[in-house]
């Protein structure tokens, strides 16, 4: 009573739904089997889309009579639909595990200088040795477990603060030091041919996937995603701070450096050969989280569909709205932020029970 | 008088070399008490805890739990008997209540397993043991600072009840309550007593850290004054707890009055 007193219009407040975007409002059991659904459909629906022979959807008889399509929608849009999958999956998934571990909804997986490690080493394959796809490629990927291995090493110096002020502050340090070489490549590179590649692979692509490239990153994502599954529960002790989770029978040390690599690896692996692709790792986890709850059961799940249908959609956009190719990293950002900013206006979930 | 559940033999320990915290602490805690430390702010009383928590290694010195040190414990076993209650606790995450609580009995489940049904019944009923029923399904940011303490309590009884199956009887079960009353109004404060009175009569071993010598005349079975640069004096509540000994921690003039046949700290 008191507080309609003084509060007359807090009930009316709370009840106001700026947006309309509680699409989900069932529980996690019944809307995660859906947006799993959901998925697959898209998938299909997606090894469909795309130019030829007209913008649009191919009829899926076409498929079966002519050669070239045949060859455009299995060698061309499956695999690069599969890592489209495989890298929305893996960010979401990843995305989720660095918030957890770090008690921090601001971090991302290609934090600790994984991300501009990367685009470092990518930038010093294009001007000094040679810039072919697979070049480029494994010194991406050796450049950003190199900037995981200086931030771990740095945050094992420092004299400051807990264990993950530590990691946090070595990650911002190396990611610094390797944007830094980054702008010195840029300003190194000739700007008629290196740099457009170099800014086209910052800018984020799946357009030149090959099943060769799928091979080499799978094993990798595959075995990073079955740890952090599998972990799918337990993370939830890893997000507490480290004494209680000790206090819990948690190895908080082992336990939470198993799942940053589990959750490093495949990133690192799989931005070597699409570039930068930003926001997914971010947003997703705050989304899945605001449909299904804090409780990584659920949420987790709830962040590797949406990751998926959320980074599919993207490059469906990329590859089929224009003539030319969009950078997908262009299309994450831009309709991430604008889901990100519609979520974060609406309606919370109820608590349910 | 039968085994120790905890043996705490010479125990020193400091965070930065030659400046040591706590210095030859000895005592033995003894199933079915109540263990109260009393000592001034900065004492080490929390630093306490975190040793017989295994999560601090002491300089010098052992801590057994039945007989066996320490750290050759699993992480699992040191889980399933010994379970804390922080001062406080935050996570920028919404988890429930409820979800929150049913963390305790992560040492229980096989591992990589996930709570069960009986798992969630076991977190509602502890809810509704520390009186918060009701809050099950609200947010823990939102709970306010006494809630949360009582959701924490609710936590560490889920860790140590045990599996059904289990047998109750041979496993050691351990409480450690870092200042749960801090946050408490005086019906709560009230409620955390008789809990913890029924917790020990069910076998449990409760040490608990404590700023109310008040609460310590009511609940104490053994206390343990920690006065700072003074060797700790362990022993019976009765014994341990005189004006003196106060005035001398609190180095205030207190007095100890009775009142209804019950001892009352006067220190205003």
């Amino acid at each position: 009573m008191l507080n309609k007193t003084f509060f007359p219009r807090s009930k009316a407040m709370c009840c106001k739904r700026p947006f309309a975007l509680n699409l989900f409002v069932g529980s996690p059991r019944q809307t995660i089997p859906l947006l799993a659904v959901l998925l697959i459909a898209l998938f299909l629906l997606s090894l469909l889309v795309g130019r030829y022979p007209m913008p649009g959807l191919i009829a899926p008889n076409r498929i079966m009579e002519d050669v070239l399509a045949q060859r455009l929608v299995f060698n061309l849009r499956l695999p690069r639909l599969l890592t489209g999958l495989l890298l929305g999956i893996t960010l979401g998934a990843a995305g989720m595990v660095f918030q957890l571990l770090f008690s921090n909804p601001l971090v991302e997986p290609s934090f600790l200088g994984v991300s501009q490690g990367a685009a470092f080493g990518a930038a010093f394959a294009i001007l000094f040795l040679g810039g072919t796809a697979l070049v480029t490629q494994i010194s991406a990927a050796f450049f950003a477990l190199t900037g995981l291995g200086f931030s771990y090493l740095l945050a094992r110096r420092f004299r400051f603060g807990g264990w993950v002020l530590r990691l946090v502050l070595a990650g911002i340090a190396v990611s610094a030091f390797f944007s830094a070489g980054l702008s010195i490549l840029k300003y190194l590179a000739d700007p008629l041919t290196q740099l457009q590649e170099i800014t086209f692979w910052l800018l984020g692509s799946l357009a030149s996937i090959t099943w060769p490239k799928l091979w080499s990153v799978l094993p990798a994502s595959l075995i990073g995603l079955t740890v952090i599954y599998v972990y799918r529960w337990r993370l939830n002790l890893l997000s507490l701070n480290e004494q209680t989770s000790f206090s819990l029978g948690v190895a908080p040390g082992r336990e939470r450096g198993l799942l940053i690599l589990a959750a490093v690896v495949p990133t690192a692996a799989l931005i070597s050969i699409s570039g930068m692709i930003g926001w997914v790792g971010l947003i997703i986890p705050h989304i899945a989280r605001r449909l299904f709850h804090a409780d990584t059961r659920y949420s987790l799940p709830g962040a590797i569909l949406l990751g998926g249908i959320f980074t599919m959609l993207c490059d469906n956009l990329a590859r089929a709205l224009f003539a030319g190719e969009i950078p997908l990293g262009i299309l994450t950002s831009l309709f991430g932020a604008i889901i990100f900013l519609l979520l974060m206006g609406s309606q919370p979930p109820r608590p349910r029970l | 008088m039968s085994a120790p559940i905890l043996s705490i033999r010479h125990l020193t320990f400091g965070y930065y070399p030659g400046q040591p915290v706590l210095q030859d602490v000895h005592f033995s805690l003894q199933p079915s008490r109540v263990v109260v430390v009393l000592g001034a702010n900065g004492a080490g009383k929390t630093t306490l805890l975190s040793l017989l928590l295994g999560w601090l290694t002491a300089w010098s010195g052992e801590i057994a739990l039945q007989g066996t040190p320490l750290p050759q414990l699993s992480a699992r076993e040191r889980g399933r008997c010994m379970a804390l209650v922080p001062q406080s606790e935050h996570t920028p995450f919404d988890y429930t209540a409820l979800e929150y609580v049913l963390m305790g009995r992560a040492p229980h489940l096989p591992p990589l397993g996930m709570p069960s049904a009986s798992d969630i019944e076991m977190a509602q009923q502890a809810l509704a043991q520390v009186g918060i029923a009701p809050l099950a399904g609200r947010p823990v940011p939102q709970l306010s600072g006494g809630e949360r303490q009582l959701m924490l309590l609710a936590r560490a009884l889920t860790q140590i009840s045990p599996t059904n199956g289990e047998a109750p009887d041979n496993a050691p079960r351990l409480l450690l309550l870092d200042e749960p009353t801090a946050h408490l109004d005086l019906h709560n404060k009230a409620r955390l007593i008789a809990i913890m009175r029924r917790l020990r009569d069910a076998g449990v071993t409760l040490l608990m850290t404590n700023h109310e010598p008040d609460v310590a005349l009511a609940v104490a079975d053994d206390v343990l004054l920690m006065a700072a640069g003074a060797t700790p004096q362990f022993g019976a509540a009765e014994q341990v707890i005189t004006a003196d000994a106060l005035s001398r921690l609190y180095q205030l003039p207190i007095r100890l009055i009775e009142v209804d046949g019950r001892k009352r700290v006067l220190w205003t």
